[in-house]
């Protein structure tokens, strides 16, 4: 077999997200973390649930662009939000700007009254962020996606959460960022941004240079996990035969 | 029970400049467009309207019908972002109220359960809270002391929902996986206006589907319109997909002054049953 590509060990860092989750809905937005979330429970976390991005929870391995073999659940947008409300989930969305203490922005670019380029909306973002885990997937680590501050905070970080009411950090939990060069963490005293881990052939020096702010780089930074055999048969065989996960993430 | 059949253009003439309309279905998918390009023919304006974003504010922003729109999202799924939506936030002549998805569903509650408000966490440390200056926050009466967004009712003055199937009297059947927030937006309203694909009569509505498929009782329910194809080009499963040929040529045109102003004579000046024919038979 031959030696994993970036996106596959961007799929696997993904799936790391979710490990330990257990019996929580899993909601991967973008090809990749569709592809990691479906990894992750055909291999070290079986209970998590899934859904096929409609209206049904589905259970089994299945390709991208296919159709899950076994339905297991009704979820329409209306019971979606009992879901979010009750914290059963763990999504990782994908923002356009994220800042240090994982401010996160899928809203507008420029001034809200007069956006220079307008997004989808804030989508349920404030509403996840201070309901259950959420996790982050960049897939363009650039300057312009990890900024000083975002434009519009739509899902809250950690000094937007301690600076709102206790209500508002009760069950906020920003876990990771995943992005094409490497893995991020909260892990920090302050928590601000902290590169836990790069990719292999990414130097620190490379993610520094592509973060617009400053990361917290603590002593000498691992490398993030290949993925293991079985992991890359499966993403290459059975979950992402197409490759589609090579045109989030092009080997450079 | 009463017979509450009516055309697209006597919901229309229901309706006044200044409302506050909600319109049902989600993104691309399950949209009341008949009634929407009905009130495009229509003098109505200045509109607050409330949606899970799709074609419809689209349609409606780019005719000039809508004062301020009130979202969590504005897409056309199989394309992302909505052209006309895009056009008019950065072209900042629109007045917006942009919440969570689940504030939006909170706020069509508590009207609907008669509340000024309900709380939530949802908002709390967001900038949907800078943006949107009248939101006031609620402190639990109890011990746990917590703080909430009080989000406010969103009383709609009308709403308008496509569903595929119905009886005269109102009663409403989803057929599709995913009845969205249509029975939600109904009892938020003052009156509600529900089109769908073919009218039968109640006994049929059981014939071949659970009762659980009858989202919308004719409680909640002032008009209902036989509208074949009434949701195009958005979905309206299972009766039809959406069309995204269609769609696509709607996103081109919306790109191009000329384009559009050929789109809206041949697509969006003409009744109904001129409309079926210019896209092609659907639905019915």
């Amino acid at each position: 077999m031959s030696a994993p590509t970036r996106a596959e060990v961007c799929v696997v860092a993904c799936a790391e997200v979710w490990r330990g989750d257990g019996e929580i809905l899993a909601s991967p937005f973008g090809v990749i973390p569709a592809i990691g979330a479906r990894l992750a429970r055909a291999t070290f976390e079986p209970d998590l649930l899934l859904s096929d991005g409609e209206a049904q929870l589905v259970q089994g391995v299945w390709a991208i662009g296919d159709k899950p073999p076994v339905i297991e659940g009704w979820i329409p947008y209306r019971m979606m939000f009992d879901l979010i409300f009750t914290g059963h989930r763990h999504v990782m969305m994908g923002p356009s700007q994220v800042d240090r203490y994982g401010n996160a922005n899928i809203s507008a670019i420029g001034p809200f009254e007069r956006p220079t380029r307008q997004l989808l909306g804030v989508r349920g973002a404030p509403g996840n962020t201070v309901h259950h885990p959420t996790s982050y997937w960049v897939g363009r680590h650039l300057p312009r996606a990890f900024v000083e501050s975002v434009d519009m905070v739509s899902g809250i970080g950690y000094d937007r959460a301690a600076a709102a009411s206790p209500s508002a950090r009760r069950f906020h939990d920003i876990r990771r960022v995943v992005s094409n060069l490497g893995v991020f963490d909260f892990a920090t005293p302050d928590r601000r941004m902290r590169l836990a881990s790069v990719h292999p052939g990414v130097t620190v020096e490379q993610v520094i240079s592509a973060t617009g702010f400053e990361l917290v780089v603590a002593g000498d930074v691992p490398q993030t996990r290949l993925p293991t055999p079985r992991e890359l048969e499966l993403i290459r065989t059975v979950i992402d035969p197409q490759d589609l996960r090579s045109r989030e993430v092009p080997q450079s | 029970m009463a017979d509450k059949r009516m055309t697209e253009s006597q919901v229309v003439a229901e309706l006044r400049s200044g409302m506050t309309i909600g319109i049902g279905g989600w993104g691309s998918r399950r949209k009341p467009m008949s009634l929407v390009r009905a009130i495009l023919r229509s003098d109505l304006t200045d509109l607050t309207v409330i949606s899970f974003g799709g074609p419809d504010v689209g349609l409606l922003l780019a005719a000039g019908k809508i004062r301020r729109l009130v979202y969590g999202f504005v897409s056309l799924d199989s394309i992302a972002l909505e052209p006309h939506f895009r056009a008019a936030r950065e072209a900042g002549t629109l007045a917006v109220s942009e919440y969570d998805e689940g504030m939006l569903q909170l706020g069509l509650y508590a009207a609907a359960c008669r509340l000024p408000f309900l709380p939530t966490r949802a908002g709390l440390g967001s900038d949907v809270m800078r943006v949107n200056p009248e939101l006031r926050t609620v402190g639990s009466p109890y011990e746990d002391g917590e703080e909430f967004v009080a989000m406010p009712a969103l009383r709609l003055d009308a709403a308008l929902v496509h569903l595929n199937r119905a009886d005269a009297g109102g009663n409403g059947q989803v057929l599709g996986i995913d009845p969205y927030f249509d029975d939600l937006f109904c009892m938020a309203a003052d009156r509600a206006y529900l089109s769908c694909e073919r009218i039968v009569p109640t006994e049929e509505l059981t014939a071949t589907a659970p009762v659980q498929t009858i989202r919308v009782q004719r409680w909640m329910v002032s008009g209902v319109v036989e509208a074949p194809g009434g949701a195009h080009f958005t979905s309206c499963d299972p009766d039809y997909g959406r069309d995204e040929q269609f769609q696509r040529e709607y996103a081109r045109a919306a790109a191009d002054p000329t384009a559009w102003a050929e789109f809206t004579e041949r697509y969006l000046a003409v009744e109904e049953p001129a409309y079926r024919a210019a896209v092609g038979v659907v639905g019915g």
